[in-house]
C-alpha cells in the first residue's frame, strides 16, 4: 500500500513540476527533494520515529495537489471561527497551500518587516531566497519534509529586522478546503528573525467537515541572536482531515523561543518540533496540548537538539483523550558532548477520560555532556475520583465536576500563553470540546 | 432534621458502623467523640456520600428525606455540608470559580437564579473576613499549596458561604496551631442558629473548649457507647477513653 501511495505522489509531480513556478534554483531543489522522497517512501511503524502511527488511513486515500484543485469560495465569514476577536493582528490566509489577499488583512508594520506571501518574494527576488530556505527543515532525513519542498506553492515569508520589535501578532491562517477530490495541500513557511527582534506568531491549520483535505505543512524559523520569538500552532482541522506539520527552529546565541502547541483537531495529525541549539545562552519553551476524542489520533514529536553550551530548553506536554483515541508523545532531547551547562526539563502529563483511550509516551533523553541539569517525567492517569467526590460534595454535578477537573488538568498550559485573547481562545476551544463544557461559562 | 437509625456500614468489606441512632433537631451542636479507628470518620464520609463507604442495613432521613438514596450533589443541594478531615487540592480550579459553581448549582436547586458577580463578590469578601483570609487566596487553585491551616479554615469559608442546614465537621481541628483553630471555632460558632444543626467530628476535646456542643457521644468500635452533655467530652480529655472502654464491656464475639 505504502508503496502505491509513494508512486502516485512521485508521478503527480511528474505531471505537476510544470505549473510549480520558481527560480531554478527552486526547481531543482524540488527535483532533489522528490528523489529524496521517493529514496526514503513513507515512513512505516518500523521507523523509530513513526512507531506509534499507522499512516494507512492517510496513504489510502487519493489525494491530489492542490494546485490541480478547482477555486475554493471561501468567504470571509466562514473564517471568523478561527480568528481571535478583538486582537488586532496581521493576517495573510491561504488556501489550499495558496495566499488568499482578499481574505487578508494587513496592517502597518515597522520599517523593514515583512510579511508576506512566500511566492511573492520567490518572484521578485527570485535568488534573495536561495541560501535561506530549507536550511533548517532538511528534506534529505525527511519524507514529508522532502514532498513538502517538492511540492510547495506559497506559504508565508516573515521577515523581521535587526532589533526590530513587531507589536501586534501575526496570524498565517491555513484553510484547507475540498469539493470532489480529496486535496493535498503542502503549506511552506520561512520566518526570519533578525538579532535583537521580537514578534509574536500565531499558524493556524483549519478546515470544515466533511471536506476530506490533507495538509502537510512545514515552518522553517531561524532566530537570531538574542530575538524573542512567542509562537502559537493552532491546529483546528476538521475531522476528516489528515495534518502533518513539520516545524524547525535554529536559535542562535542567546535567542529565546516559546513555541505553544495545541493539537485539538484532524483524524490523524502528526505535529513535529524540532530544535537546534546552534550557539549559547538560547532558551526554549515547548509548550503542548493535545486533545482527541472519538477515533482521533494525534502524534506529537519533538526533538530538541542542545548542540552548544549554556542553554535552557523546558518541554511541557498534556494530553487529554477520550472515547477510543490514541495519542502520542515522543520527546527527544539531545546533549551534545560539548554542551556542558546545558539545563532540560521535560515532562508529559496524560489524562485518559475513557476506557478505550490510549497513549504512548516516551520522553527520551540523550545525554553525551557531563555538567547538565537534566530530568524528565511522563504520567498517565484518570481523573481523581477524591477530587470528583469534594466537587460533587459542594453541590456540583458528577458531569461538571469531570469537565472542571478536566480543564483543570490543561491550565498548566494555558496559562502559559502570553496574549490574552489567544488565551480566551484557547480556553473556549478547550471547553467546548467537553461535551457540555461550554456551560461551565468563564475561565476557571 | 436528622434522624440516623441503626446504621451500619461496611468499608472494603469490614464492617465499622455496627448499628449507629443519632437524632438531631435544629439548633443542636452533637460532638461525636472517638479513638481511631472507632468509625467517626465513617459516619461523617457515609452521611456525605462517599460511595466507598457500603450501607448494609438502617437508614438516614435528612428533614424526612431518604439522604441515603441521594447523591451527594443533590445531598448537598439539600443542605448537608461536610467539612473534609483532608481537603483534596485542585490545581487549575480557582477557589472562586470552585465557590461560584457550588453555590449556583446549590441555587439552581433551590429554584433561584444565579448570583450576580458583585452579590458574590461581596459575599465572599464579608465571609473571607470572618476567617482573616487575604484577597490573593480566592483567585489561587483549589486548596494548592495551602498549609493544613489554611485547607481547614477553607472548609469552614466555604461552609460560611454556602450556609448548609446541617454542618458535618470531620477532624477540623486536626492540624490547627492555636490561631488557626481561635479562627475556624469563631467561623463556626458564627454558623450556630436556632435553625441549623453541626455534627463535630473529633478525637480531642481541643476544639470543643470554643465550639461547646449540646450533646456528646462517645463511639467504640462502631457504636455509641456513652452519651453525655459537654461535660462528657471535658472528662475524656482528663482521663482519655480507657474508663469509658472499661466502664462499657465489648460485646462477644459470637462463637461458632
Amino acid at each position: 500500500m505504502a508503496l502505491d501511495a509513494k508512486q502516485t505522489y512521485v508521478a503527480e509531480f511528474a505531471s505537476a513540476e510544470a505549473e510549480l513556478h520558481g527560480p531554478a534554483w527552486l526547481r531543482e531543489l524540488r527535483k532533489a527533494a522528490i528523489g529524496r522522497f521517493e529514496a526514503l517512501g513513507f515512513p512505516t511503524q518500523k521507523h523509530e520515529d513513526w512507531k506509534y502511527t499507522n499512516l494507512a488511513p492517510l496513504l489510502r486515500t487519493p489525494f491530489k495537489p492542490a494546485i490541480l484543485g478547482r477555486p475554493d469560495g471561501v468567504v470571509s465569514e466562514r473564517l471568523e471561527p478561527f480568528t481571535f476577536g478583538i486582537l488586532k493582528t496581521t493576517r495573510l490566509v491561504f488556501v489550499n497551500g495558496r495566499y488568499a489577499p482578499r481574505l487578508s488583512y494587513l496592517r502597518p508594520l515597522p520599517e523593514g518587516a515583512r510579511i508576506v506571501a512566500l511566492a511573492d518574494i520567490l518572484r521578485q527576488e527570485p535568488e534573495g531566497l536561495e541560501s535561506h530556505l530549507a536550511r533548517c527543515s532538511r528534506y534529505q532525513d525527511d519524507s514529508f519534509v522532502a514532498l513538502n519542498t517538492a511540492f510547495f506553492l506559497d506559504g508565508a515569508y516573515v521577515e523581521i529586522p535587526k532589533n526590530t520589535v513587531v507589536e501586534e501578532p501575526i496570524h498565517l491562517l491555513f484553510v484547507s478546503t475540498s469539493k470532489d477530490l480529496p486535496i493535498a495541500a503542502h503549506p511552506r513557511n520561512l520566518i526570519r528573525l533578525g538579532a535583537g527582534s521580537q514578534a509574536t506568531i500565531i499558524e493556524t491549520y483549519a478546515g470544515w467537515a466533511p471536506d476530506v483535505t490533507f495538509t502537510n505543512a512545514v515552518t522553517e524559523v531561524s532566530a537570531g541572536p538574542a530575538s524573542v520569538l512567542d509562537h502559537y500552532k493552532m491546529q483546528r482541522e476538521s475531522e476528516n482531515a489528515f495534518h502533518v506539520g513539520t516545524m524547525t527552529i535554529h536559535q542562535d546565541r542567546d535567542s529565546s523561543v516559546t513555541c505553544h502547541s495545541m493539537s485539538l483537531g484532524g483524524a490523524l495529525a502528526r505535529s513535529s518540533v524540532h530544535t537546534l541549539f546552534r550557539a549559547e545562552g538560547g532558551s526554549l519553551v515547548l509548550n503542548g496540548l493535545f486533545m482527541t476524542s472519538g477515533t482521533q489520533q494525534a502524534d506529537n514529536y519533538t526533538r530538541i537538539d542542545h548542540a552548544a553550551p549554556a542553554c535552557t530548553s523546558v518541554e511541557l506536554y498534556r494530553g487529554i483523550l477520550d472515547g477510543r483515541s490514541r495519542g502520542v508523545f515522543n520527546g527527544n532531547v539531545y546533549v551534545r558532548k560539548d554542551a556542558q551547562k546545558t539545563v532540560a526539563r521535560q515532562t508529559n502529563k496524560n489524562l485518559l477520560l475513557s476506557k478505550e483511550a490510549f497513549v504512548d509516551s516516551t520522553p527520551g533523553l540523550e545525554i553525551l555532556a557531563d555538567d547538565v541539569k537534566c530530568n524528565h517525567a511522563s504520567t498517565i492517569g484518570q481523573l481523581d475520583e477524591n477530587a470528583v467526590f469534594y466537587l460533587r460534595s459542594r453541590g456540583i454535578d458528577e458531569e461538571a465536576a469531570r469537565h472542571i477537573l478536566t480543564y483543570a488538568f490543561a491550565t498548566d498550559v494555558v496559562n502559559q500563553v502570553k496574549v490574552a485573547p489567544i488565551r480566551i481562545k484557547l480556553d473556549q476551544l478547550i471547553l467546548s470540546r467537553l461535551p457540555k463544557g461550554a456551560g461551565l461559562g468563564e475561565s476557571l | 432534621m436528622l434522624e440516623i437509625s441503626n446504621l451500619q456500614v461496611k468499608v472494603a468489606g469490614k464492617e465499622i458502623l455496627k448499628g449507629i441512632d443519632l437524632s438531631i433537631k435544629p439548633g443542636e451542636v452533637h460532638a461525636v467523640m472517638g479513638p481511631n479507628g472507632s468509625g467517626k470518620t465513617t459516619l461523617a464520609q457515609v452521611l456525605a456520600g462517599r460511595v466507598t463507604y457500603e450501607v448494609t442495613g438502617g437508614s438516614v432521613q435528612f428533614e424526612g428525606k431518604n439522604l441515603l438514596a441521594m447523591r451527594p450533589e443533590d445531598r448537598a443541594r439539600e443542605g448537608v455540608f461536610m467539612a473534609f478531615q483532608y481537603p483534596v487540592e485542585i490545581p487549575g480550579v480557582s477557589n472562586a470559580y470552585f465557590l461560584k459553581a457550588a453555590l449556583n448549582a446549590i441555587r439552581k436547586y433551590r429554584g433561584l437564579d444565579e448570583i450576580d458577580a458583585m452579590d458574590f463578590m461581596a459575599l465572599v469578601q464579608d465571609k473571607a473576613k470572618l476567617l482573616a483570609l487575604d484577597e490573593t487566596f480566592m483567585k489561587r487553585g483549589l486548596n494548592e499549596g495551602f498549609s493544613g491551616g489554611e485547607k481547614k479554615k477553607n472548609e469552614i469559608f466555604q461552609m460560611a458561604v454556602l450556609e448548609p442546614k446541617l454542618c458535618i465537621l470531620d477532624e477540623t481541628d486536626s492540624g490547627l496551631d492555636i490561631d488557626a483553630m481561635r479562627l475556624v471555632a469563631n467561623g463556626i460558632n458564627t454558623m450556630r442558629s436556632p435553625k441549623r444543626a453541626m455534627l463535630v467530628v473529633t478525637h480531642y476535646q481541643r476544639l470543643l473548649d470554643y465550639v461547646v456542643p449540646d450533646f456528646v457521644h462517645v463511639l467504640v468500635d462502631g457504636r455509641f457507647v456513652k452519651s453525655g452533655g459537654a461535660d462528657l467530652a471535658r472528662n475524656l480529655e482528663t482521663h482519655g477513653y480507657g474508663w469509658i472502654l472499661e466502664e462499657v464491656p465489648r460485646p462477644q464475639a459470637a462463637r461458632p
